[in-house]
């Protein structure tokens, strides 16, 4: 099958959605399928073969922050070009209600057409204005995936219609089969995000830790992303300043390895997450999971029987959550056991199967319809359709 | 009087040029269902069809080859207005029959029981599939058919109002769980 994959984000800055595509285009590779992959990205950055630059995204602000798109006149000619040049069997494009190659696909492509949709956003102003151009577009969407029930229900609510869930995948067994490091190891607890951005909940972890020093003195905290290490620990009285460790950034496979040495994840986030591929990377690599209770991540953790979850925002419940499970080894080994039998659905095996065949079901169907009508060429009418929009 | 003819004659161009627009729209979304009708009648025809052969190969016990014959006979040679409720009792009848992990293990030690025991796990998994992505394109043009430009000059032609496809797809427990 000839796939194109329409990435709307920059593939020189790392992100979850940008793995997502990588991992799922190689996925498909793998199977012995055509795969393209359109996405904004710098012209000197080094791409994997499979990845066709659309031209480098601007920054302009947008929904409240900066975001990096690609749109105009010359996005819009690449984007035609690529579709034109592919003839895919199915085009697979995500996010597709951001104003970016998402959209501009939806705009330009004809034939069977897939989205994902990763974010939960509230409905921005700016989608309100677009809601009549956004629909038009949409229409076009032969079928949506959802990562989440949780993404699915905002997507009903804001902008109608149905889509079936799929959760994004992850290579269970990368994180499996990775070595433990001893330095990471005994009476740890990890965190991994951005340590600067107040919704990953770093600051939430660190007023609950002194409660878990009080009732645990050994125990060290990990903390692995980008981000001012000085501001995050103001929060944090001087004596148990030294309890802390940072690592920066990591690497994928020193990821792993974090995830396996430690004793215990903890995922403070307050909010705006719609899937929570971290959990899922924790479970797979067997460290049982704390997790706040926002809906994303009660979903992903089978609400509560894979990973345990505690009051969002509530450092107390945080720590309380924690004190008795590092205080129970059994039940962090009932979890460890738990979590790694959970993920397997999580894993690219089962999620990559589901997404083809979401493709087979649609490609079907349209192969069904082009069948019935090729004797009947296309009408003016369609044609100016076509030439409209 | 020359410049207010043309400009009656302009807004009356852009609102042609609109309304055909639109009409183009419509033209999409119906054959956006035809296509997803396409694809939710292959894959009910498609678990139908697995369902009877495993019916009739003999590795369930009598009774229960002897319910999922008669359900997918039934389903497969459901007149239109009588398929959401053959289909549905297809349904109702795999879940009975493989309401048990322990059914689906003695499949699949029959000879080509895994093939079988596969292709039906693909088949009751794909019909809830195709049959949302149904429902949503019908969704869709019915938004856009309700409308009033859509309504006033009868844009939609002759085409028939989209119905949704309603039916208890539910797969079997035992055969969706995915942590296996």
């Amino acid at each position: 099958m000839r796939i194109g994959i329409v990435c709307p984000y920059s593939w020189d800055v790392p992100g979850g959605v940008q793995f997502h595509i990588r991992d799922l285009a190689e996925y498909f590779i793998r199977l012995g399928h055509e795969v393209s992959v359109l996405a904004p990205a710098d012209d000197d950055t080094p791409l994997p073969p499979y990845v066709v630059s659309a031209g480098r995204a601007v920054p302009v602000p947008y929904n409240g922050s900066v975001a990096r798109l690609n749109f105009g006149f010359l996005s819009a000619a690449r984007v035609r070009r690529w579709l034109h040049d592919g003839a895919f069997d199915v085009v697979h494009v995500h996010e597709p209600t951001s104003p970016s190659l998402g959209l501009l696909t939806c705009w330009a492509a004809q034939g069977p057409m897939v989205a994902t949709f990763h974010t939960s956003n509230p409905r921005s102003k700016a989608m309100i204005a677009a809601y009549a151009i956004l629909q038009a577009a949409l229409e076009k969407i032969s079928a949506r995936i959802a990562v989440s029930e949780y993404a699915r229900r905002t997507l009903v609510e804001h902008l109608g219609g149905d889509a079936v869930v799929i959760p994004n995948g992850v290579d269970v067994d990368f994180f499996a089969k990775a070595q433990p490091r001893p330095e990471w190891q005994g009476d740890t607890i990890g965190f991994i995000g951005r340590i600067d951005e107040p919704r990953k909940g770093l600051p939430v972890l660190m007023k609950a830790f002194p409660d878990i020093l009080a009732a645990r003195p050994r125990t060290r905290l990990l903390v692995a992303g980008r981000g001012d290490e000085e501001e995050a620990l103001e929060l944090l009285p001087a004596e148990f300043r030294s309890q802390v460790e940072f690592l920066g950034m990591i690497s994928d496979e020193d990821k792993a390895r974090f995830l396996r040495s430690i004793d215990l994840y903890v995922a403070p986030n307050t909010g705006g997450e719609s899937f929570g591929i971290i959990l899922v990377e924790a479970m797979s690599a067997g460290a049982p999971v704390l997790a706040a209770d926002l809906d994303a991540f009660a979903q992903v953790l089978d609400q509560g029987a894979a990973g345990e979850l505690f009051t969002n925002e509530d450092p107390e419940a945080l720590a309380e959550a924690a004190v008795r499970l590092l205080q129970n080894p059994d039940r962090l080994a009932e979890l460890r056991e738990r979590g790694s039998a959970h993920v397997r659905r999580f894993d690219w095996s089962t999620v990559g199967a589901d997404i083809l065949s979401v493709y087979e079901t649609v490609t079907a169907g349209a192969a069904a319809v082009a069948a019935a009508d090729d004797d009947r060429g296309p009408g003016l009418r369609a044609r100016f359709g076509l030439a409209r929009d | 009087m020359t410049v207010t003819l043309i400009w009656i004659l302009a807004v009356l161009f852009a609102i042609g040029l609109y309304l055909s627009w639109t009409a183009g729209r419509l033209d999409r979304l119906h054959s956006r269902i035809d296509a997803a009708r396409a694809a939710l009648d292959a894959q009910l025809l498609r678990r139908a069809s697995v369902t009877q052969e495993l019916a009739t190969s003999g590795v369930l016990d009598p009774a229960a080859s002897i319910v999922l014959y008669e359900a997918a006979h039934a389903a497969r040679q459901a007149e239109e207005e009588q398929r959401e409720v053959a289909e549905s009792e297809l349904s109702q009848a795999l879940r009975a029959v493989f309401g048990e992990p322990a059914q689906v293990d003695a499949v699949r030690e029959a000879p080509g029981g895994d093939a079988a025991t596969h292709e039906l796990t693909e088949a009751v998994r794909r019909v809830p599939m195709a049959r949302r992505f149904h429902n949503d394109a019908v969704g869709a043009a019915r938004r856009l058919r309700e409308h009033r430009k859509v309504r006033w000059f009868r844009l939609a032609g002759h085409a028939p109002f989209p119905m949704a496809f309603e039916m208890d797809d539910e797969p079997p427990p035992a055969l969706a769980d995915r942590a296996a």
